[in-house]
């Protein structure tokens, strides 16, 4: 069984577990990370229904764990790619708050000049590769992301985002199989948030529990909770240590729940699922769970989190005041950026 | 100067590429221990050893965005498609990755990269196998696409291409690799993308073509000089970006302009030429512009049909005379 | 009460007017005394104003359209007044009254069958006019030529004058668009051409026999020969301004039909002679003739005055951005000027061998007709006979020539000091309907700079 290959690391890894829940002031900060994300998500839906922000928008909320517990773990020299559900991890990367909300008002500012989009966040200063818009498209990218790290001897780690609906498509095959056959370190980390757009896991996979397709490679895995920020560092970290260290892929599936419709043109709740389910996940609000074991273990206090909150909001206000004053790209950049100039 | 096939052309660019630049990797089905399907990457495993010569499983989507994620992140990796019919597969990488990434990324990332493989029919090979796809892939922004038709083109064009920090589309010919011409031995070939050459001087009728088709036009050209008539060759080489300035030069001459092209005419790239010839050189035309295409059927088997299918140079002499209004 | 705005004499020499703008709109209410139109005279844009009151009802000439004084170019009346007939006056004012009468009975006719149209045909045709685009109008009016059928103005042309595939429908002459371009230029009447293409398809042989048979028609204009270069983006066309009308007008009046003038001055050639010396002494094939040196300074000069590089086309001046230089060459019984082609992207190795091939050549009668067409600028240097100045006469429709006199020793000043120094005389023969004294000079103040300082031909 591939959890069984991950377990056996767990007993070498009770340091991993220290490091993943850190200290008060890392708590805070993953605490912060995923307020970020939750206000500034919240704000696009306002701004997408002023029209502001136009075409497909894929929300976070209710996901902010899995972003910001798998992204904390990183260096700043690996790779993060992810589909086309990625404000969360673009912030948690560290693209400026400034230019994603830019971005997505389609402004000359956004981390892409304007030309991505809600779906296309990029941004070369901190290895962000993208955000892919064809569902399993970009597994193969992150496939050759390793390729190109072990090509120069580096011990960088290439993470990959997609969502469980991903792992039915091709693509995820042939990634997976090539990243194993040739021990790449790559972690490919299924968002299992249920739902692929309105069909759930059940009626698309013939196998529910996903993470046991990594034993068609022969690859380690794991199941997490991913309403749990700890819990997704923790195993990102096992994850990482065994792609630095030896070079091997690693299959996470993390458990979650999207709190919002798949895009902004679907109801929350209604033909596909339940308000009563909805409501019953949104008890395990990623958020809640940290402040909760930080109210626990490090005194932290509601007044502690409302000044958390009007600080974020703050930021998220900053962001929008940035992106409503930027302009609009010149028509002289239409066909700017389609080729380069240049040869090697 | 040396004669040499267009298979050891391309193998000198591939192998003078990597010695140059050792970002620069090739990947496929079959490249390594098997030395090639078509013995293109012959001896090349051994020069440059597994990492770089490396053997893929049958896996071309995947195997392309192994070449885009490495591309992203600064290798210049070649892809090679066993044939471009199985890189129909692939197209999701082509397209919606390599093509787009430069723009939606806003610049941020060039994919310095090739896709290379043997295009349009053989002999016999049916319908899955036979087929040009130079019209989908030139019809894409952001894709560079060449199409040599002789081996000197065939090194000068793939090392352009290695080079070029965009991705590049090198469709090859499985019918051209055993043919030979002159290739110089001790002097870089370099052919600059984007510039068309004329293969033969004419002053009567303007074949426009690339690729295979330069051969079939060549032998048209031989066919119609026994009647008195010039005909002249504009080999494009590269299809995207078209070299305009050389097709109005020459039909400004000649007055006349037949498209040859291995695919199918609708909304073919030859469309694409005879739209441009209409617009530009409207004023210098004495006849329309006709195109010699295959015929609009999937390739069948049999020898009969296939041949009948093809476009050859029989077909071009007729259009040709057409447009001199020697035929009807 | 109706009010006819007429086209008014608004300046003492005026004759016609170009109506620059309407400043006032169909259905606008209008006071006695008010602006209507700026009108461009022979001087200045001046304003046309009511002369009555009421609405403006119709517009009858369209912005950037041209009118002879006296014409009818607007009404205005009261809102519901019947001004069909004056509008009618205005067809037999602008087109001959022969054109007016088939109008009107098409008019009974209509008002017969259909009954319930009261509108005149020639009021339809007017209001086509006034609102089409002035862009559009303007040059189908100057051309006089092939306009197409739907922007035809109200002219007398015969219909038989309109090349039948300018039409629509039947009895349309099938072209190829080469053949179309090569009449054109040859000034030839697709109509006598008989067509051997498919369906009778006029194509490039049928152009060519109809030249050799010496069907070739009359020229588009006297005197014009045949083979300007024709390509879009090669030179510009620009109609003539009220000013340079009465220009060309008034000095063709005083002196012939191409009213001459000359401008001459004398050059320094030492530092070109020192560079053909230099030239010589490397060998036999970097020798140049100073002529030849001169051919390249004019060329080059010439791209930097494309208001000297031009023809006078009668109706508007076409100004080349290409040169072509013309090279007056005498032969056993006469003169001719064969062509250097884009002279001035040309070598000074390449001017020199072409100019002697073609001297050879029409001194042997060899040229083709392409060859001794389509000069934009000439040169006729007689230097060589010992001439030390003279006058030569402008080759229309070029607009200028050079007259190359002998470069000769003499006595000149050099900073205060008697210097013998290599002079050469040159007279440039202008076309004061296209050249004035001054853009003439110019022209000549830098061909000096070059002469003077042969360096800059290679810059």
């Amino acid at each position: 069984m591939p959890q069984k290959k991950s377990s056996e690391q767990n007993g070498a890894s009770g340091s991993i577990d220290a490091a993943a829940r850190g200290d008060a002031a890392l708590r805070r900060d993953l605490l912060r990370e995923m307020l970020l994300i939750r206000r500034f998500e919240e704000r696009c839906a306002e701004a997408y229904a002023i029209g502001k922000i136009g075409g497909f928008c894929h929300l976070y909320i209710g996901q902010e764990g899995v972003g910001v517990g798998a992204i904390s773990s990183l260096r700043e020299d690996d790779y993060v790619i992810a589909s086309y559900r990625e404000h969360g991890q673009a912030l948690a990367r560290g693209i400026s708050p400034r230019a994603v909300m830019a971005e997505l008002f389609g402004r000359v500012d956004g981390c892409s000049k304007g030309k991505g989009g809600s779906m296309h966040l990029f941004d070369r200063n901190v290895n962000f590769l993208g955000g892919h818009g064809i569902v399993g498209g970009h597994l193969p990218i992150a496939t050759g992301v390793g390729f190109a790290i072990k090509y120069r001897g580096g011990d960088q780690v290439c993470v990959c985002f997609f969502g469980e609906a991903a792992v039915n498509n091709g693509a995820f095959h042939e990634a997976l199989n090539m990243a194993a056959l040739w021990k790449l370190p790559v972690i490919y980390l299924i968002e299992n948030n249920r739902y692929g757009m309105g069909t759930a896991l059940e009626r698309a996979s013939a196998i529910n529990d996903i993470a046991e397709r990594a034993c068609s490679y022969d690859m380690p895995s794991e199941v997490v909770d991913g309403q749990d920020v700890l819990a997704v560092r923790a195993a990102t970290m096992r994850a990482l240590q065994r792609a630095r260290s030896e070079s091997i892929p690693t299959l996470l599936e993390v458990r979650t729940y999207r709190f919002m419709g798949h895009s902004m043109s679907d109801a929350v709740s209604g033909t596909y699922r339940s308000k009563e389910e909805l409501e019953e996940h949104m008890k395990r609000d990623p958020i809640v769970v940290l402040r909760m074991t930080m109210e626990q273990e490090d005194g932290w206090t509601d007044a502690d989190t409302s000044k958390l909150d009007e600080e974020v909001k703050a930021v998220v206000q900053d962001a929008w005041d940035f992106a409503d004053a930027s302009p609009e790209p010149p028509l002289e950049a239409l066909y700017e950026d389609v080729f380069v100039d240049t040869t090697s | 100067m040396p004669i040499i096939t267009y298979r050891d052309a391309l193998n000198q660019a591939l192998r003078e590429e990597m010695q140059r630049d050792d970002r620069v990797f090739l990947m496929g089905e079959e490249v390594g221990v098997y030395q090639g399907a078509y013995k293109v990457s012959k001896g090349m495993l051994q020069e440059f050893g597994e990492m770089r010569v490396v053997d893929t499983p049958i896996t071309e989507l995947g195997f392309a965005g192994v070449g885009v994620g490495a591309a992203m992140v600064g290798l210049r990796p070649i892809i090679e498609f066993m044939t471009w019919n199985f890189a129909l597969l692939a197209l999701d990488q082509v397209v919606n990755s390599a093509a787009k990434m430069l723009s939606m990324s806003g610049g941020q990332y060039p994919m310095a990269m090739v896709f290379r493989g043997p295009n349009g029919a053989a002999l016999q090979l049916s319908a899955q196998h036979s087929q040009a796809w130079e019209s989908w892939l030139a019809h894409i922004p952001g894709l560079k696409v060449v199409a040599p038709g002789t081996p000197y083109d065939a090194k000068g064009l793939l090392k352009s291409a290695i080079r070029d920090d965009n991705p590049v589309i090198v469709l090859e010919g499985e019918m051209l690799y055993n043919t030979k011409g002159e290739v110089p031995e001790n002097e870089e070939v370099v052919v600059p993308l984007g510039q068309a050459e004329v293969k033969r001087e004419g002053a009567d009728v303007s074949f426009i073509t690339w690729g295979k088709m330069v051969l079939v036009a060549q032998q048209a050209a031989e066919q119609l000089a026994k009647e008195n008539i010039a005909a002249e060759i504009i080999d494009l080489r590269t299809l995207n970006p078209m070299d305009a300035d050389a097709i109005a030069s020459s039909v400004s001459k000649t007055n006349r302009a037949v498209v040859l092209e291995e695919g199918w005419s609708v909304a073919g790239f030859g469309a694409h030429v005879a739209d441009f010839v209409q617009r530009e050189c409207f004023d210098d035309l004495d006849a329309p512009v006709l195109r010699v295409h295959q015929e609009d059927v999937p390739m069948p088997y049999a020898k009969n049909l296939e041949r009948a299918a093809k476009p050859d140079a029989k077909k071009a002499v007729a259009a040709a005379k057409k447009v001199l209004y020697l035929e009807n | 009460m109706a009010t006819k705005v007429v086209m008014e004499a608004l300046s003492p020499t005026m004759e016609e007017g170009r109506l620059v703008k309407w400043l006032k709109n169909e259905g606008d209410k209008i006071a006695s005394g008010e602006t209507l139109a700026e009108v461009e005279t022979d001087k200045a844009v001046m304003e046309l104003v009511a002369r009555g009151e009421g609405v403006l009802r119709k517009r009858l000439l369209g912005e950037g359209a041209t009118a002879p004084v006296g014409q009818l170019v607007a009404v205005i009346a009261a809102p519901d007044e019947n001004i069909d007939a004056l509008i009618g006056g205005a067809g037999g004012d602008a087109a001959p009254a022969k054109d007016a009468k088939p109008a009107e009975e098409v008019v009974a006719k209509t008002e017969e069958t259909a009954g319930a149209s009261s509108v005149p045909r020639a009021t339809e045709q007017a209001q086509g006019e006034a609102s089409a685009p002035p862009q559009q109008k303007v040059p189908a009016f100057r051309m006089g030529t092939a306009a197409p059928k739907g922007q035809a103005p109200p002219s007398p042309t015969p219909a038989t004058e309109q090349p039948r595939d300018g039409g629509n429908g039947e009895g349309r002459a099938r072209t190829s668009p080469l053949a179309r371009r090569l009449a054109r230029e040859r000034g030839l009447d697709l109509q006598t051409v008989r067509g051997t293409g498919p369906g009778g398809r006029i194509i490039k042989r049928d152009i060519e026999a109809a030249v050799a048979e010496g069907v070739a028609a009359q020229p588009a204009a006297a005197g014009a020969p045949a083979a300007a270069p024709p390509r879009e983006g090669d030179f510009n066309d620009v109609p003539l301004t009220q000013m340079r009308k009465t220009i060309a007008r008034r000095l063709s009046e005083s002196l012939g039909p191409i009213p001459t003038f000359y401008l001459t001055a004398d050059f320094d050639m030492d530092r070109v002679a020192e560079m053909r010396t230099a030239m010589v002494e490397m060998g036999d094939e970097f020798k140049v003739s100073v002529n030849d040196i001169v051919m390249k300074a004019v060329a080059t000069a010439l791209t930097l005055h494309p208001e000297v590089n031009a023809h006078w086309l009668g109706d508007r001046i076409r100004y080349f951005n290409r040169v072509h230089l013309g090279m007056a060459v005498a032969v056993e019984d006469g003169l001719i000027t064969p062509v250097i082609f884009d002279a001035d992207r040309k070598r000074m190795s390449e001017i020199s061998r072409e100019a002697r091939e073609l001297a050879k050549r029409a001194r042997d009668r060899r040229l083709k007709p392409d060859e001794y067409t389509g000069a934009t600028f000439s040169v006729s240097n007689l230097g060589m006979f010992g001439i030390e100045h003279f006058t030569a006469i402008i080759n229309p429709p070029e607009t200028a020539i050079l007259a190359i006199g002998a470069v000769e020793k003499k006595p000149v000043y050099v900073n205060g000091e008697l210097a013998a120094r290599q002079r050469m005389r040159v007279t440039m023969s202008c076309d004061h309907r296209v050249i004035d004294g001054a853009t003439g000079a110019r022209f000549l103040q830098t061909l000096r700079r070059m002469l003077e300082n042969p360096l800059m031909l290679v810059y």
